[in-house]
């Protein structure tokens, strides 16, 4: 099955919820639509589902076009955030409810109750209600109902949210295999950067209503085409440093200049906005190229295993993530460095118009060997 | 402000607990020092929220003390402990001002129309809420709603602690971030204790000096982010710290080292003792940090097969398989991934010992 989304907009009271979504879903892909609170995820899967009708534009399913039709005759599974199951039906029969709609046989009902939920581990826990379960083995209960529909299209709306960060972890593991093998659409929406690129797949960026970027989950990350992109899928954000090119030497900050050589020729000179990654600066230089910054730390948080340094000045703010644990005193003066091949350029519009050497170098020596 | 002293408390729910696993609390006996930063960390039933509410007042524990200062405060409500309290959403009044919302606990208390102006302007313009002062809380995003519960809490003077409920639940992940550093520099500013209970171990490690990390109703391990991190006490500290968490494999002993089915990996001999070598409770556990991928064997490596490889943007996770035993490791985004087969080995300063779950301290005499 293929899914289409043709100019598809929605509109609810002169409030623009979608605007101009064009994008198609492959069978057997898994797709992840990551975007903040509000981006519109939420309401795009209400119009693939069928729940709300398009202001405009068309949705094709499998060469028909389906925009009209109403939620039950689609052949459609939706697991929400909050874990939805039947608190007075044991889990087997919360399993089994939508083939009993169908009116299903017994025993293919039993052999297929039991299927699923080996699949999610949940096997051992078929006769309890739902209430004696932990959140996890819930949230499992309703992934597997919509599962057993063997529906074309599966959509998940922030599943995982409401679940302690080990489960979800353990959870995200699941899914990711769990499509692996299974012949249909599925389309899972995020918040968390991390959590798209622990899921794989292809990732969708979506912005105020709009589709920004999509693509296989790794070209995306390392390629957005925007400073939007790139600040909507990082965490903590990509590094945006405003600066000033003239005939291959950048200036930037308070007047830190270096040679940047590996300028298109586009880039000549004016005015453009560089992006560095967290984990690309470093506290010592690695490289006699590397740039300096002297700026003030505004706050360290430590992770365990990371520190995330905070640190501005009048011009610049920057955060750098560093491996292992790092007291700093807030206000206290630091030099960070960071490699010129790793910089992202912006042009005055938040276009990427040069990505950083060492990810051209990979992709060209990927796409070489192949 | 004030130190909270928890004596000998324990709590069940039920009227007559008869064995250990009635307690949603067990006995325990913990001091929280007076400007402390700390975070009660935990899977959701572990008991982290049961303690937070025993030391507002909110519940009564069915045993020991709570104490402040030394001032037994067990048989006081909430509103006699002087506790301000952040809950996972924000509570504010949605009628009136922020600055109302703000001066609210101070006008209760009869403070003076100026000391009341000073206080305010002051909290309000630490948490950036100079711009919608004037505004009406219910037109405030959630972030800003959070910041005047918070608010709330550091204007009065007399307050003792400040006890966190999960607040940044409703938070956007880029807000969270700012929230997080707004609360560190709140407390540098104020030197006011702080417990802060979560699940999210980033949240915790970001904001406390110091964890407790809570499983099954015990504090397992109270320690610096660090601590956690290096020195899992607990093999539940491991697996619930570090994304992935550590890897943690059964074994049995023979002649200092660890044998799972045909791998035999040695151990320092300053940890083996006689309750190692007699356990039949015996695991090993390294964090895939640690686990060192290399590009040719060695001596002390051992070959497995790659299983996965899973590409997070700042790092790769492999899962390896060695003895029948899925390995983890992290390793860095330059590193090049090695196909189908990889060898690995395990420093030997970071591989871990654990006996009935607990880890064997070196014996360094």
């Amino acid at each position: 099955m293929s899914l289409m989304l043709n100019n598809i907009s929605h509109v609810v009271n002169g409030e623009t919820y979608i605007d101009d979504a064009n994008i198609s879903f492959d069978v057997g892909s898994f797709n992840v639509l990551l975007g903040r609170t509000l981006a519109g995820k939420t309401s795009l899967m209400r119009l693939i589902a069928g729940l709300d009708k398009p202001t405009s534009g068309h949705l094709i399913m499998d060469d028909v076009d389906v925009t009209g039709m109403p939620v039950q005759k689609r052949n459609i599974a939706m697991v929400y955030q909050q874990f939805i199951n039947y608190p007075n039906l044991t889990v087997f029969e919360n399993i089994a409810s939508p083939l009993r709609i169908l009116g299903i046989k017994d025993n293919v009902i039993n052999k297929r109750v039991k299927e699923v939920a080996s699949i999610l581990r949940i096997e051992e826990f078929l006769q309890r209600l739902p209430l004696e379960l932990s959140g996890g083995q819930q949230q499992r209960t309703a992934m597997a109902r919509a599962l057993i529909k063997e529906g074309s299209l599966i959509l998940f709306d922030e599943p995982l949210v409401n679940l302690d960060y080990k489960l979800r972890e353990e959870l995200r593991f699941e899914l990711r295999e769990l499509f692996k093998k299974q012949n249909i659409i599925a389309i899972y929406a995020s918040t968390e950067p991390n959590e798209a690129l622990a899921l794989g797949g292809i990732t969708t960026l979506m912005h105020e209503g709009k589709i920004i970027q999509t693509g296989p989950v790794n070209d995306v990350y390392s390629l957005p085409n925007s400073i939007e992109s790139a600040e909507l899928f990082s965490e903590p954000a990509i590094n945006i440093i405003n600066g000033v090119v003239n005939n291959g030497t950048v200036t930037i900050g308070n007047g830190v200049s270096f040679q940047f050589t590996q300028l298109t020729s586009e880039i000549n000179s004016g005015e453009f906005s560089f992006g560095i990654r967290p984990h690309h600066i470093t506290m010592s230089q690695k490289n006699d190229d590397d740039i300096a910054l002297d700026l003030k730390v505004d706050v360290a948080e430590i992770s365990g295993s990371e520190t995330f340094l905070h640190m501005s000045d009048n011009i610049v703010s920057a955060v750098a993530q560093l491996t292992g644990v790092h007291n700093f005193h807030t206000d206290a003066a630091v030099r960070v460095y960071f490699p010129v091949n790793k910089l992202y350029v912006f042009d005055l519009h938040g276009k990427m118009i040069q990505a950083p050497a060492y990810i051209t170098h990979a992709t060209k020596q990927s796409k070489g060997g192949k | 402000m004030a130190e909270i002293k928890l004596q000998a408390l324990a709590h069940s729910y039920l009227d007559k607990p008869e064995n250990p696993d009635d307690y949603a609390i067990r006995q325990m006996t913990h001091t929280w020092q007076q400007g402390g930063a700390y975070a009660l960390l935990g899977p959701s039933g572990c008991g982290k929220s049961t303690l937070l509410n025993i030391i507002s007042g909110l519940l009564q524990p069915s045993e020991g003390k709570v104490k402040f200062d030394d001032k037994d405060v067990t048989d006081l409500q909430p509103n006699g402990r002087n506790i301000a309290q952040v809950f996972q959403f924000p509570v504010v009044y949605d009628s009136m001002t922020v600055f109302d919302n703000l001066a609210f606990p101070l006008r209760n208390l009869k403070y003076e129309k100026q000391a009341i102006d000073k206080k305010v302007n002051e909290i309000a313009d630490v948490l950036e809420l100079g711009d919608v002062l004037h505004r009406r809380a219910n037109n405030l995003t959630a972030d800003e709603k959070q910041k005047v519960s918070m608010g709330r809490g550091l204007v009065r003077d007399d307050v003792s602690a400040i006890l966190f409920d999960e607040p940044l639940t409703v938070i956007d992940p880029h807000l969270k971030w700012k929230l997080r550093r707004k609360l560190k520099q709140i407390h540098e500013k104020f030197n006011i204790t702080m417990v802060y209970v979560t699940h999210d171990q980033l949240e915790a490690s970001t904001f406390a000096d110091k964890i407790a990390l809570m499983y099954q109703g015990k504090i397992v391990q109270f320690g610096t982010p660090q601590e956690l991190f290096e020195q899992p006490e607990h093999t539940f500290v491991g697996y619930f710290i570090g994304s992935p968490g550590m890897n943690i494999i059964e074994v049995s002993l023979a002649h200092n080292n660890a044998v799972f089915n045909d791998v035999s990996i040695p151990l320092k001999a300053t940890l083996i003792n006689d309750t190692v070598t007699q356990s039949s409770n015996v695991k090993i556990g390294i964090r895939p940090e640690f686990v060192t991928v290399i590009d040719e064997a060695t001596a002390a490596s051992y070959l497995c097969d790659v299983i996965d490889v899973e590409n997070l943007g700042t790092y790769k996770i492999l899962t390896l398989e060695l003895g029948q035993q899925k390995i983890k490791a992290r390793i860095s985004e330059d590193q090049s991934v090695p196909a189908d087969k990889a060898h690995i080995t395990f420093p030997q300063e970071h591989l871990k010992l654990y006996v009935d779950e607990y880890l064997v301290k070196e014996n360094i005499e």
